[in-house]
């Protein structure tokens, strides 16, 4: 089977983001950029597969700035096997990179789509969703357990009360929860390795795909606490204050 | 304007309160209309239509919905679609499964995860695991929008006399790409996590899933629910739908109790909207302590067996 993963590049988790003095955006000047967690995720499911021989081919494909290459290459010595970059300085939203992956899926014919249930910088969780919808795949979102078998997928979701297990009729889209795997370190060796995978960058504008953003930034703050942080000495004394100064036991 | 909301409900059961929420953030947008989709539906429809605030309900009654799974009924929205400015889903698991295939449907961009309404087309939403907080504007004509339960009030469940209107086309009902197999709910008494007024939470300080029953005895004491960091859950301390979190529940109590939790950022942006949150942890340096109202600095296995028995005796 072929699979198609894409991989966004974000600020990295560990970091606490901070937004520019003038108000724009995000400060990422000079903040260790990685691979979306959700994402990493999904490329060690489509590693694992492959170890497996369910999965021959992997491909990653990224849509950002040309820094992109960096997180790409971090899939390929993860084990992918090729990387697609397109290339954008704009910010593309979730129903853009959808159509972008959308052409990408249309060309390479892939048996299923592996991604991420949300990136961590957006948090939209709707990318996968909105693919799935334009392909008319089935979708199988938020996975903690992924069993393929000839022309089925049966994928246990992480739901409201509990899991729910579907079997899902291949093609399909795939979201990932955190829990699928334990992502692994990519090697030197595999990291070496990677420099001679191939490595295809178009710019976005050459792909003819009619796009537009409809959701404007208006504003951005950071959120603060704005907690007192009393520190008590005891629990009779936090009793107190819960009792009679909160009002809430 | 009228909005559509999509009714989130515990089968045969009730209407989750995050369904609730979301409708009070649908009045401030217009005329509010729900829909009532599934299989055995019980008095569910009553319920919905005596919800206060809602002026129609909608009910497809079909095999296909009975899961709610995205496929039909995200083609089953998308034929209301017209006669709504605004579409609206709970952002939990089921409405954040549904609602962007929707908006695949109807080439539309969602906003997720709304905390505020400034006016009909610009919202409030958190990113960043809730470190920033963004106002974005939407140029689309028609919005699609998830909201969080805990930034809006449930509506009452009395009050309302919605007229009911029984679908009689579905849409989608072919659809067989994917298939139900098998619900795997984790039964507790407890309250539920997201409407409780308590909750107490316990992290990897717990060190193993032995220990929770201390965690417990304080929950009983206090009628709480009880939750996890994602470090906890990971470690198989407790279950995952137990999570809180980024990617775990989001929650919003009275009074919220982390035990034994670092307080990542991840963590943090599932407690934000609690009322008063109290840290207890042996590090004084631990991030809980600056997103805490009240914190005590000591070893967890000490604190929680004095917290269960002082709340025993102030009864
Ligand atoms: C994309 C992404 C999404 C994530 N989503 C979530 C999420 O939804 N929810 C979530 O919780 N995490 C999430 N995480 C993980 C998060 O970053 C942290 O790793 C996690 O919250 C840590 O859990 P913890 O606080 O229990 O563990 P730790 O950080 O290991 O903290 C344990 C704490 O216990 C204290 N302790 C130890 N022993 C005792 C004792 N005897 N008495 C008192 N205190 C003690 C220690 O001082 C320490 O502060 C996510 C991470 C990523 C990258
Ligand atoms: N710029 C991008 N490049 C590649 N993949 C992306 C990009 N943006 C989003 N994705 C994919 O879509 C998933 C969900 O993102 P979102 O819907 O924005 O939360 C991510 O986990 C990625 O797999």
């Amino acid at each position: 089977m072929k699979v198609i993963v894409p991989v966004k590049r974000v600020v990295d988790s560990n970091i606490k983001p901070l937004v520019k003095s003038d108000g724009s955006g995000i400060e990422i000047n000079g903040v260790k950029m990685s691979m979306n967690p959700f994402d990493e995720t999904a490329v060690e499911e489509a590693v694992q597969l492959k170890e497996k021989n369910i999965v021959t081919e992997i491909i990653v494909i990224s849509i950002g700035e040309i820094k992109c290459q960096d997180i790409l290459r971090t899939a390929m010595a993860m084990g992918a096997d090729r990387g697609i970059l397109v290339t954008t300085d704009q910010a593309v939203e979730s129903l853009s990179v959808a159509k972008i992956l959308k052409h990408f899926v249309e060309k390479e014919k892939p048996d299923f789509v592996l991604m991420g249930k949300q990136a961590s910088d957006d948090d939209m969780n709707a990318t996968g969703q909105i693919l799935a919808a334009k392909l008319g795949w089935a979708q199988g979102t938020f996975i903690s357990k992924l069993e393929l078998s000839e022309g089925k997928a049966k994928v246990t979701r992480e739901i409201d009360d509990g899991q729910e297990i579907l079997e899902l009729t291949l093609p399909a889209v795939l979201t990932t929860d955190l829990r699928l795997n334990e992502p692994r370190y990519a090697s030197l060796p595999n990291i070496m390795k990677a420099r001679k995978k191939p490595l295809e960058t178009v710019a976005l504008t050459d792909l003819g795909i009619d796009l537009k953003n409809s959701l404007e930034i208006v504003s951005i703050k950071e959120f603060s606490s704005s907690r007192e942080s009393i520190i008590v000495d005891s629990v009779d004394a936090l009793l107190d204050k819960l009792k009679n100064e909160a009002k809430v036991i | 304007m009228t909005v559509l909301v999509l009714l989130s409900y515990e089968k045969g059961n009730y209407i989750r309160p995050i369904t609730r929420s979301a409708i009070t953030a649908a009045t401030k947008l217009g005329d509010v209309h729900v829909l009532l989709a599934g299989k055995d539906l019980g008095d569910l429809a009553q319920k919905a239509s005596a919800l206060s605030g809602v002026k129609k309900v909608l009910i497809a009654d079909h095999e296909a919905y009975a899961h709610m799974l995205a496929e039909p009924t995200a083609d089953l929205i998308e034929s209301l679609a017209d006669s709504y400015d605004t579409i609206i889903v709970p952002a939990n698991a089921e409405g954040k499964d549904i609602l962007p295939r929707v908006a695949g449907l109807l080439d539309i961009q969602p906003v997720s995860d709304i905390v505020e309404i400034i006016d009909t087309n610009t919202f409030v939403r958190p990113i960043y695991a809730g470190s920033i907080l963004a106002t974005v504007k939407t140029h689309d004509n028609k919005k699609l929008l998830s909201v969080r339960g805990t930034a809006f009030a449930p509506t009452a469940e009395e009050g309302g006399s919605a007229e009911i209107e029984k679908l009689t086309h579905f849409s989608g009902s072919e659809k067989t790409l994917s298939k139900f197999c098998e619900l795997k709910i984790s039964q507790s008494d407890r309250p539920e996590l997201e409407s409780a007024r308590v909750v107490i939470s316990g992290g990897r300080g717990m060190q193993s899933s032995d220990n929770f029953v201390l965690i417990e005895k304080v929950a009983d004491q206090l009628n709480a629910a009880i939750g996890a960091s994602r470090a906890a859950v990971d470690a198989g301390f407790i279950n995952n739908d137990c999570q809180v979190g980024q990617t775990g529940k989001i929650v919003a109590p009275e009074l919220y109790i982390a035990v034994g939790i670092s307080g990542a950022i991840q963590h943090l942006a599932g407690i934000k909207e609690s009322k008063v949150i109290v840290a207890i942890n042996k590090d004084p340096d631990a991030p809980i302590f600056k997103a805490s109202n009240y914190g005590i600095v000591g070893d967890l296995f000490e604190i929680l067996p004095q917290l269960e028995e002082k709340l025993g005796a102030l009864k």
